[in-house]
C-alpha cells in the first residue's frame, strides 16, 4: 500500500512539474512549484519510512519550511515588480 | 491491535492517494487560477494529513511519530496560508475568475516580469 | 522500489534542466532553479546522503533562488533572444568534450564498490576510529568538524569573504541600509492579515528549529551550515513581510557584520587554544581533561562559530539587496 502511495506522489509531482514548465502566468508557476514542494515533503516522509531511518524527517521539515518561504518570497517580489510598473505608468 | 492499526493506516493511505490523484486532475484541468489553487489546497491539506497520519500509525518508535506530528502541524499552518497568499496576490494583480460564459477576466501578468 | 524512485527523480531532473534552458522568462527560470534544487536534494536523500540533502534544500532551493529573484526584481528584464548564427562550432566542441568525459568514466570503478580508491585510504580509518576517538554517532560531522576541521575553517572563511564582497559592491558609503517606509502592498501592507499573523506565529518555531539543527548535528543530520541558513531564512521571512526597516530594528546591519566576523574568530581562536595547549592547530583533545570530551567541546564551539558566520552573512546579503530594492522604488 505504501508503494501505491509513493507512485501516486510521483505522478502528482510529474503533473506539477509539467504545469511548472508550461504555465503562461507567474501565479500558475508559483502554484505548481508550491505543489511540487509539498509533494516532495510527502515523498521524503514516505521514503523515510521505507528506508527505516528517522533522520530524513528533519529534511522533510526543512523542505516544508523552504517551500513556504519561497512562495512568500516570490509573491512579494511579484508585488514589487507590479507596483513598480504601475508607478512607472502613472 | 496492530492488525487493526495497519488496516486503518492502509485505508488512510488509500484515501490519501485517491485525493492526491483527484486534486492533481483538478489542477491540470480547471480553467482558471483560483479553482486551481483550490484543487492544490485539497492535496496539500487533507491528502497530506491522511498520509502523514497513516505514517504515524505505521511507525514503530516514538521519535519518528513526534517528528511526523511536527511536520503535520507545520504544513497545517503553512499550506492554507500559502494558498491564501497566492489568491490574494493574484486578485490584486488583476486576475479575475472566469465566468460561465467562458470569457477571461482582465489579462493576467505574464511571467516575463 | 528504490530504483524506480531513483529513475523517476533523475528523469524529472533532466526534464527540469531542459526546461531551464528553453524557458525565456527570468522569473520562470529562477523558479525552475528552485525546483531543480529540491529535486537534487531528494535525489541525495535516496542516496542516503542526508547532510548534503539538508544543505542543498536550504540553500539551493531556498535562499539562492530568493536572492536571484531579488536581483531580477532590481534588473527586471526578459532575457534577450540572441540570434545564434555560428552554433555549429560550439556544438561540436561541447559534443567532443562530453564524449571524452563519458569515455573517461568508463575507466572508473563501479558505483559504490568497496575497492575504489576513494574508499581505501582515509575513509576506513575515519569510519573505524570515530567511535573511539570522537564519540559522536554522525561520522559526517566528525570528519567535517574534527578530522578535517582545517578545511572547514577555509569554508567558513570563504563564506565570510563572500559577505565582505557583497558589502563592498552593494552597500554605498553613505546611509547604511536605512530605507524609508515604502508604499503599503497588498500582501505585506495588511499587518493584521492572515499571512502576517501566521508567519509571526511560525517564525519563533523556525528559529527554535534552527537551534535544534545546530546542536543536534552531532547525532543526526545538521550542523553549523544548515542551521545558519535556516536561522537567516526566518529573518528573511520577517523582512519580506514587514519591510526592511522593521527587520533592521531587530538586528542592525553593523551588529550583523560584527557577528559574521565573530563567528570566524570563534573558530580560529579554538584552533589557537589548541596550539597553546601544546598540540596541533585545531586538535581539540587539549580542551578538556579527557580527549573525547575535548573533542565534543571543540566540535560544539566551532559549529557554533560556523553557524553564526553563515547566518550573519546571509542576513547581511539580504539587507544589501533589500536596501537596493527600496531605494529604487522610493
Amino acid at each position: 500500500m505504501l508503494t501505491v502511495t509513493v507512485v501516486t506522489i510521483l505522478v502528482v509531482m510529474v503533473a506539477g512539474l509539467g504545469r511548472a514548465f508550461s504555465a503562461h502566468n507567474v501565479f500558475d508557476r508559483v502554484l505548481a512549484a508550491n505543489l511540487f514542494g509539498t509533494k516532495t515533503v510527502l515523498l521524503i516522509a514516505a521514503i523515510s519510512y521505507l528506508f527505516g531511518s528517522a533522520d530524513f524527517l528533519d529534511i522533510a521539515l526543512v523542505y516544508a519550511l523552504i517551500n513556504y518561504i519561497s512562495v512568500i518570497g516570490v509573491l512579494r517580489v511579484t508585488e514589487w515588480q507590479l507596483a513598480g510598473r504601475r508607478e512607472g505608468r502613472q | 491491535m496492530s492488525t487493526a492499526l495497519h488496516l486503518i493506516s492502509d485505508a488512510f493511505l488509500l484515501a490519501g492517494s485517491f485525493l492526491l490523484l483527484t486534486g492533481a486532475l483538478g489542477f491540470l484541468r480547471f480553467p482558471d487560477v483560483f479553482s486551481r489553487i483550490h484543487a492544490c489546497g485539497v492535496t496539500e491539506t487533507l491528502a497530506t494529513s491522511l498520509i502523514l497520519l497513516a505514517l504515524i500509525m505505521k511507525s514503530e518508535s516514538a521519535m519518528p511519530q513526534v517528528k511526523l506530528l511536527m511536520i503535520l502541524l507545520f504544513l497545517m499552518f503553512s499550506s492554507p496560508t500559502a494558498g491564501h497568499a497566492l489568491a490574494k496576490a493574484a486578485w490584486n494583480a488583476g486576475v479575475r475568475p472566469r465566468d460561465n460564459r467562458n470569457e477571461r477576466g482582465i489579462p493576467v501578468p505574464p511571467d516575463n516580469l | 522500489m528504490e530504483i524506480f524512485v531513483d529513475v523517476v527523480l533523475l528523469s524529472m531532473l533532466v526534464a527540469t534542466a531542459v526546461a531551464l534552458i528553453l524557458v525565456r522568462g527570468l522569473m520562470a527560470s529562477i523558479m525552475l532553479t528552485s525546483i531543480y534544487g529540491l529535486l537534487s536534494a531528494s535525489f541525495f536523500v535516496t542516496m542516503d546522503a542526508v547532510d548534503v540533502a539538508f544543505t542543498e534544500a536550504a540553500v539551493g532551493a531556498g535562499v539562492a533562488p530568493l536572492l536571484l529573484l531579488m536581483t531580477v526584481a532590481l534588473v527586471g528584464r526578459r532575457e534577450e533572444r540572441t540570434v545564434s548564427r555560428h552554433a555549429l562550432v560550439p556544438l561540436l566542441l561541447v559534443t567532443m568534450t562530453g564524449a571524452l568525459l563519458i569515455v573517461g568514466t568508463l575507466d572508473m570503478p563501479p558505483f559504490g564498490s568497496a575497492d575504489a580508491p576513494a574508499n581505501q585510504h582515509v575513509s576506513p580509518r575515519y569510519l573505524q576510529h570515530t567511535e573511539a576517538e570522537i564519540g559522536i554517532p554522525n561520522v559526517v560531522t566528525a570528519v567535517l568538524a574534527s578530522y578535517r576541521a582545517y578545511d572547514t575553517l577555509g569554508e567558513a572563511l570563504v563564506i565570510f569573504t563572500a559577505g565582505v564582497a557583497v558589502i563592498l559592491i552593494l552597500v554605498p558609503g553613505d546611509g547604511r541600509g536605512t530605507a524609508q517606509a515604502t508604499l503599503p502592498d497588498p500582501i505585506s501592507g495588511d499587518r493584521q492579515g492572515i499571512v502576517h499573523v501566521v508567519s509571526k506565529i511560525l517564525i519563533p518555531f523556525v528559529l527554535l528549529f534552527a537551534l535544534y539543527v545546530q546542536f543536534h548535528g552531532d547525532y543526526g543530520p545538521g550542523g553549523g551550515f544548515q542551521a545558519g541558513v535556516i536561522f537567516a531564512s526566518a529573518f528573511i521571512l520577517y523582512g519580506l513581510l514587514c519591510g526592511l526597516p522593521a527587520v533592521v530594528r531587530v538586528i542592525p546591519p553593523t551588529v550583523v557584520e560584527v557577528l559574521a566576523a565573530l563567528g570566524v574568530l570563534l573558530y580560529a581562536v579554538t584552533g589557537v587554544l589548541s596550539l597553546l595547549g601544546g598540540k596541533n592547530f585545531l586538535d581539540y583533545s587539549v580542551l578538556a581533561s579527557d580527549p573525547v570530551t575535548g573533542q565534543h567541546i571543540g566540535i560544539i564551539v566551532i559549529e557554533l562559530g560556523v553557524g553564526i558566520c553563515v547566518a550573519s552573512v546571509i542576513i547581511r546579503i539580504y539587507y544589501a539587496f533589500a536596501a537596493h530594492l527600496d531605494r529604487q522604488r522610493v
